[in-house]
């Protein structure tokens, strides 16, 4: 029976996270029909994100096959969402613990230390838990102690990145109500310092006249359509009509195959989206109503895209020159011995945007455009340095993208190592 | 019942935050609706009766059958409370 629970029944991460929504349903003394359908959407959910992960995980494989057939180096396109869903698949169930009991371990830290903060973006409290359950698994940690250690870390995170960015995010929003919670946060510090050193003086990029039309990139899935469907025709056309169609597309043109192959990709990662969304739409509500209770003064964390519409110019300069580094990266990493990370479109947008915003709150325009330079580079060597540390999962051909995901891996994937 | 669609980029995240706003607004406001949270590909093939979002995704959204709003500041619950007390 013993054996039934912890292994059949805790050990199968979707019915361990429609467990937690359960729980979580019945302590807001929800009506019993929306404690059922919630609990069916969280397992729902999570069976649909895996299903996204199986999707992209054959044209990735494609994708690393024409890379390294024509270029002959690994080649990676960081893409968080995808590459927290590939790590469902061997770390599913140490994912869905450390969530949940970081989650618990940031209302204590926010009750007990000065931080108020409630970190409130839910996506990426499950894509970190996934990274830390990735590198402390693979650093040879027993199940109980990657939990423990694993919750511990991403409660601390969970404070410490909205604290950083504080006093930045208070002269951008006008309040002190509200905070960034966003793992990308040691990129934004680093865009908001450069930025201060730099750009003494330099007016607020505000004041000047943006074209909008980049802004069509927000909408996620044809941001990626178009950064895998420019990768995918490079590689064909690179590798060859011939070899493409006699050895990888079983005889399918070349240029469609790419096309297919890039929108397999954005369709596969739309599904774990939808995924990811409806697991977290029970258990951040939850969330959100224990901290309301036990934290007095509590200060919400918000995802990132909450910053742009107090600088919509930044946004766009922000992300053009954080697309910049990435493509002079591409030519830098392969010096350093290290992968080639291809920048993607979906990580530049969101997190150069938003260090666009920090930059010029502290350095008008010229500190805009260096600080989202600096933090372009920042998430082009983090996930190239982070690779060799997770394991199996640093063949798949994706990564985590974001800075914290790069700085906390890292210094943790060395820590571990060096212990063992 | 109308039904309110919050949209943002990859429809996770600020279009969460907002939703559990516009519930809790609706409380108060002693009216019913349905509301839900989605990303922008999405919102364009989905049926609502009003659409809230971003100022600059809500431009993307004209053309929409619902009633786009689009607000300068997400959080502004005050201009939300406004928009929903005279459209609901």
């Amino acid at each position: 029976m013993l054996q039934f629970i912890i292994h059949d029944v805790l050990g199968t991460p979707a019915i361990l996270v429609g467990l937690f929504s359960l729980i979580g349903l019945l302590l807001q003394k929800k009506a019993f029909s929306d404690v059922i359908s919630g609990t069916l959407k969280t397992i729902m959910g999570f069976v649909i994100l895996t299903s996204g992960a199986a999707i992209i995980a054959t044209t990735l494989a494609t994708f690393s096959q024409l890379f390294e057939h024509s270029f002959h180096i690994q080649g990676v396109v960081p893409n968080t969402d995808a590459m927290a869903a590939l790590a469902q698949k061997n770390y599913g169930t140490a994912t869905a613990m450390i969530m949940v009991l970081g989650m618990l371990f940031n209302i204590v830290l926010a009750r007990i230390t000065p931080l108020k903060y409630i970190f409130l973006t839910g996506h990426h409290t499950l894509y970190m838990a996934a990274m830390l359950a990735v590198i402390l698994s693979v650093g040879g940690l027993s199940l109980p102690w990657v939990v423990t250690i694993g919750a511990v870390i991403l409660g601390v995170m969970m404070v410490v990145s909205p604290a950083i960015l504080q006093p930045f995010t208070r002269k951008i929003t006008g309040t002190d109500d509200l905070a960034l919670g966003h793992f990308g946060s040691t990129g934004y510090l680093l865009s908001a310092l450069v930025g201060k050193a730099t750009g003494k003086g330099s007016p607020s990029i505000e004041e000047l006249k943006v074209p909008k039309s980049l802004n069509f990139l927000r909408d996620s899935s044809v941001a990626i359509s178009l950064t895998m469907m420019i990768l995918f025709l490079v590689l064909v056309v690179v590798a060859g009509k011939e070899f493409v169609e006699s050895h990888v597309s079983e005889g399918q043109n070349f240029i469609v195959f790419a096309v297919i192959q890039s929108l397999t990709f954005a369709a596969g990662v739309w599904i774990i989206l939808a995924g990811v969304r409806m697991v977290i739409a029970e258990i951040v509500p939850a969330f959100k109503g224990i901290a309301d209770k036990l934290v007095k003064d509590a200060k919400p964390a918000l995802d990132c895209p909450t910053v742009f519409p107090f600088a919509p110019n930044a946004v766009i300069v922000g992300f053009l020159a954080s697309f910049a580094a990435g493509l002079v990266s591409m030519f830098l990493c392969p010096l350093f011995g290290l992968s080639v990370i291809v920048p993607g479109l979906v990580p530049h947008f969101f997190c150069g945007a938003t260090a666009g915003v920090y930059g010029n709150i502290c350095g008008g325009r010229r500190g805009a455009v260096i600080g989202a330079f600096a933090q372009g580079l920042l998430i082009s060597f983090l996930p190239a340095i982070l690779l060799p540390l997770m394991g199996d999962l640093g063949f798949a051909s994706t990564t985590f993208g974001d800075a914290d995901f790069g700085v906390a891996g890292i210094i943790l994937g060395h820590i571990v190592a060096w212990f063992n | 019942m109308k039904k309110i669609l919050i949209v943002c980029g990859n429809g996770l995240g600020s279009s969460f935050i907002v939703e559990m706003n516009v519930k809790k607004i609706i409380n108060e406001l002693n009216k019913e609706a349905e509301v839900a949270h989605t990303d922008l590909t999405s919102a364009k093939s989905e049926t609502a009766d009003i659409i809230l979002s971003a100022k600059d995704i809500a431009e993307q959204l004209s053309g929409h059958s619902a009633r786009v709003f689009g607000l300068s500041n997400l959080l502004d619950n005050n201009r939300i409370k406004e928009i929903l007390s005279e459209n609901l």
